[in-house]
């Protein structure tokens, strides 16, 4: 039970894939131009998450180990296309909003970085509840990452416009749910989490230094090849 | 032949890749400190994309739509994009070793570059044909490397100026990205 609550914790707040470990940027600034187009994109992206981590843990020792990867991409596009499906028959109107975003979750690297960092090395259960550990995670900064940038760029909370009409002459700043927009809110979202880190003396994760490097599942191929180049 | 072209112009432009679709992120943010790796990135990424909607556009068109196998094509498409990945490689190192040298290291990094994926599903989406497919790939990649590049030499540029510290690094990259990203919106009144 323990160990369950662990998992929830760190994948949470200790490791969460967005603002600690920085993956899985593309779903994380594109879809983020509401509070309910994030958190429905972290829903999906868990859903994805948790049954995947769950069949390759429960794989993890039929599996070749030369094949993993395409065996791991496989699992992980047939639940993507799973989820698409449901989605278009359940919330026709989230799967449009959506778009493109749904079968890319297959590309996503936190799903495949956690098969191979977690799933595929312990049992089932505790896969499983990673995998719910990160999605919530994901989906909590998905949320509140879109929940800013629909405050400040269209003026409405979960979708309800709260400035009173025609009493004050408010527009909201439409540029931040523009894609430059993105960009913006991500990046003071790091400097904050980087002045916290730095009062508490822990090193700045930057994306694709070595230790945010080996989440990515290009990791496996490159094992940190480009780093070296870009350092030559 | 116009619509051709205001297809590939569009999407290396009004909707680049990068800036307003927010597809290749990671290696955009990951691989753009040098312009020389930039471009050794964007190259790569031309090749493997238009390369990709190509033999995806064939198969979806020969294959898919034949069988009524069409709901099976992100599976499809990832796995082809993959097999591509490795088979350009190792081809690269057996016929061209100094394209080899050149492009090796980008390679790997493709197969899970959204954008490779996100090209094709969008073809299909868009119901292109095979040309329009290749067209398509081909100016998205190239609004990549146009991206990547003058990205990296912006971060040549800034990398030893005055910046309060908790914004170097990610922060910092992020916000010149989002200033091209405006920049590029000025694209928007071109076609």
């Amino acid at each position: 039970m323990n160990k369950i609550g662990e998992r929830l914790y760190n994948g949470i707040i200790k490791e969460n894939p967005t603002v600690v470990l920085m993956l899985g940027m593309c779903p994380t600034l594109a879809t983020t131009t509401s509070a309910i187009n994030g958190a429905g994109m972290g829903l999906a992206s868990t859903v994805v998450l948790a049954l995947s981590n769950l069949m390759i843990s429960l794989l993890r020792k039929v599996i070749p180990d030369r094949v993993r990867m395409p065996a791991y991409i496989v699992i992980v596009a047939s639940f993507v296309t799973i989820v698409q499906f449901l989605m278009q028959a359940f919330v026709p109107s989230l799967y449009a909003s959506l778009g493109i975003y749904i079968p890319l979750i297959v590309v996503n690297c936190i799903i495949l970085g956690r098969a191979e960092a977690y799933a595929s090395k312990n049992p089932p259960v505790l896969s499983l509840f990673d995998g719910i550990g990160m999605g919530l995670g994901f989906t909590i900064a998905l949320t509140i990452l879109g929940l800013i940038r629909e405050i400040l760029g269209s003026g409405t909370f979960f979708g309800m416009s709260f400035i009173p009409e025609n009493t004050l002459n408010i527009q909201p700043i439409s540029i931040f749910v523009m894609a430059p927009g993105a960009f913006f809110v991500l990046a003071f979202l790091v400097a904050i989490m980087n002045k916290v880190k730095m009062k508490k003396n822990k090193p700045i994760v930057d994306i694709c230094r070595d230790s945010s490097c080996m989440g990515c599942p290009s990791a496996a191929i490159c094992s940190g090849r480009i780093n070296k180049e870009v350092k030559e | 032949m116009k619509t051709l072209l205001l297809i590939a112009l569009g999407s290396a432009l009004v909707n680049n890749v990068v800036l307003s679709q927010f597809l290749g992120l990671c290696p955009f943010l990951g691989v753009s400190k040098k312009t020389n790796t930039a471009a050794g990135m964007g190259a790569a990424v031309v090749f493997v994309i238009t390369l990709s909607s190509f033999l995806a556009a064939i198969v979806y068109r020969f294959i898919l739509v034949p069988f009524n196998l069409t709901y099976l094509n992100t599976i499809v498409f990832i796995l082809l994009i993959a097999a591509l990945v490795q088979f350009v490689e190792m081809f690269l190192k057996k016929v061209s070793p100094s394209l080899y040298q050149a492009l090796g290291v980008y390679l790997p990094l493709i197969t899970t570059n959204c954008a490779v994926l996100g090209v094709a599903l969008t073809n299909v989406s868009k119901s292109y044909d095979i040309l329009t497919s290749v067209v398509n790939g081909f100016g998205t990649a190239v609004g990549f490397a146009i991206a990547i590049i003058i990205l990296a030499g912006i971060r040549e540029r800034t990398e030893h100026n005055d910046i309060p510290a908790p914004f170097k690094g990610m922060p910092i990259t992020l916000i010149t990205a989002g200033l091209m990203a405006i920049a590029f919106i000025g694209f928007s009144g071109v076609i």
